[in-house]
């Protein structure tokens, strides 16, 4: 069995465990099983996420360096005017497109800002699940090794 | 059990911001060792946080979230709310902190 | 665009992306690691490290980095942050110098002592870095450093001083410190230890120097030896003045 396979078995098992353990909840732990991880394209990510190609739009705010000294941790911040129920990232030219998504409960902002890896310089897709509908934006982020020492 | 967390909440005008630093690997299981063979992946592949006992967030991490993973939301709240920080990995290794919203 | 208003541009660019990572420093995570272990009883004594002197009294760690190395009168040698921290261990706490410095690096011991040493700079953080040479011993040191610096040898005839002896210069897209320079000496001597999000690890300044040594293709230096402490020496006497940005950050 390849490694992809055994990890997702390992996932779904998991998962169910803490659903079970009340930590997730069920609905989250199914959304886990798609395997939206496994998109290996941003259409199989939307497909995944159970969307079209999202629209674009102004609503949604992404900020992140224009270019990364290393691709290793590029901050990027999603925030939006929209009632956020999911926020995803997708990192078009990475192995595995999505990146991370998160999950705003009411009283939660629309704003989430972590650290992604970036295997090269890539369109980066900040996507935002309002009122049943997905949306995006995009910006390119270039990716440098940098060289050595400093 | 996981290695300790870094949890920061502070609270201004009714939100607190929360951030979070998260000691793990992060494995892609892309990487290859010295002798060519696939490093396995293991990394933190859930978040969820609780203030007051109740869901404030919850994320999923893919093998794309940098090493010592970083997180920052912010959340209709009050000084004083109880901070439930609880991760899992792809070994099914787990860690919880607490945290006071200052 | 002209290559020098490219170059800018770049340099801008790489700029706001060091300073959105300038907050959270995972460097904390191991701060966070050393003060726990700078409280708990450990080795053969089953003692804490919190009577160590730093040089400002047992114990005191506010600013003490900032002034290291410095000459120690118990020791009767001039010490930078890891030696000293080796000798507290063994003071108080029985643990045998050899067996740290024969750690691998990054593990066991090592790595206990990487998490002690985020612990103790973060203590200097925006303070003010003055080193003094008043002790004979310590321009010793600093003479030693300087002489290590500008010493040329290694398969490719380097010294310290082939990269950081001159303002402006870069390899690929890291600017070199002047490192003879206050400035300069300031930019490398105030922002190591640091993290290196490259390597996702904690680097102290032993690691740093050793790495120096790797790429210049020298043999390693023996952890917490002479020429470690000489090369800090003459880096953060030059850097006197200078700001304390430890932990820093690095790619």
């Amino acid at each position: 069995m390849n490694l992809h396979r055994r990890n997702l078995l390992q996932f779904t098992a998991i998962f169910t465990l803490m659903a079970s353990a009340g930590l997730i909840t069920e609905a989250q732990a199914e959304e886990w099983n798609k395997a939206a991880f496994e998109g290996k394209s941003l259409d199989e990510v939307f497909n995944a996420l159970g969307t079209s190609t999202p629209e674009k739009s102004s609503l949604i705010s992404m900020n992140a360096p224009d270019i990364a000294e290393n691709g290793a941790v590029v901050p990027v911040s999603i925030s939006s005017n929209l009632k956020a129920q999911q926020i995803a990232i997708l990192v078009e030219k990475n192995p595995s497109t999505l990146a991370a998504q998160f999950f705003i409960p009411a009283g939660t902002e629309s704003f989430v800002s972590t650290r992604i890896k970036m295997a090269q310089t890539s369109n980066v897709f900040g996507l935002v699940k309002a009122d049943g509908k997905w949306l995006m934006t995009s910006k390119e982020i270039k990716v440098t090794l940098g060289g050595c020492g400093g | 059990m996981g290695d300790p967390m870094r949890i920061r909440a502070a609270e201004n005008n009714g939100v607190v911001d929360v951030k979070i630093l998260m000691k793990h690997d992060m494995e892609s299981g892309q990487r290859k060792d010295a002798s060519g063979k696939l490093i396995p992946a293991w990394f933190i592949t859930m978040v969820n946080v609780k203030a007051q006992g109740k869901d404030v967030f919850n994320a999923e991490f893919g093998s794309a979230v940098s090493k010592d993973p970083f997180l920052n939301f912010k959340y209709k709240g009050s000084k004083g709310d109880k901070l439930l920080v609880s991760w899992i990995d792809l070994r099914g290794d787990k860690r919880t902190d607490e945290a006071t919203v200052s | 665009m002209t290559p020098f208003s490219f170059a800018q541009t770049t340099a801008d660019e790489i700029a706001k992306y060091r300073a959105m990572l300038a907050d959270d420093n995972p460097a904390e995570l191991y701060e966070a690691a050393g003060e726990e272990l700078w409280k708990k009883p450990s080795g053969p004594k089953k003692s804490t490290l919190e009577r160590c002197n730093l040089g400002l009294g047992p114990g005191v760690l506010n600013g003490a980095a900032a002034q290291l190395p410095r000459y120690f009168s118990d020791t009767k040698k001039v010490q930078d942050l890891e030696s000293r921290l080796m000798t507290c261990m063994y003071v108080l706490q029985g643990v045998p110098e050899k067996e740290i410095v024969n750690a691998p690096m990054q593990e066991g011991l090592k790595k206990d002592m990487d998490a002690i040493v985020a612990y103790v700079v973060a203590q200097s953080k925006g303070m003010p870095i003055h080193v003094s040479t008043k002790h004979p011993k310590e321009m010793e040191a600093y003479d030693l450093g300087k002489k290590a610096f500008f010493y040329r040898a290694g398969p490719m005839d380097f010294a310290c001083a082939t990269c950081h002896s001159a303002d402006d210069k870069r390899i690929r897209l890291q600017d070199l410190p002047n490192l003879t320079t206050p400035a300069g000496a300031a930019a490398g001597w105030g922002t190591w230890p640091a993290y290196r999000v490259s390597s996702g690890q904690f680097w102290t300044m032993a690691m740093r120097l050793t790495d120096c040594y790797r790429q210049q293709r020298f043999p390693f230096p023996i952890y917490g030896s002479e020429v470690l402490t000489a090369l800090s020496m003459y880096m953060a006497v030059n850097a006197n003045g200078g700001t304390m940005e430890t932990p820093g950050l690095k790619r």
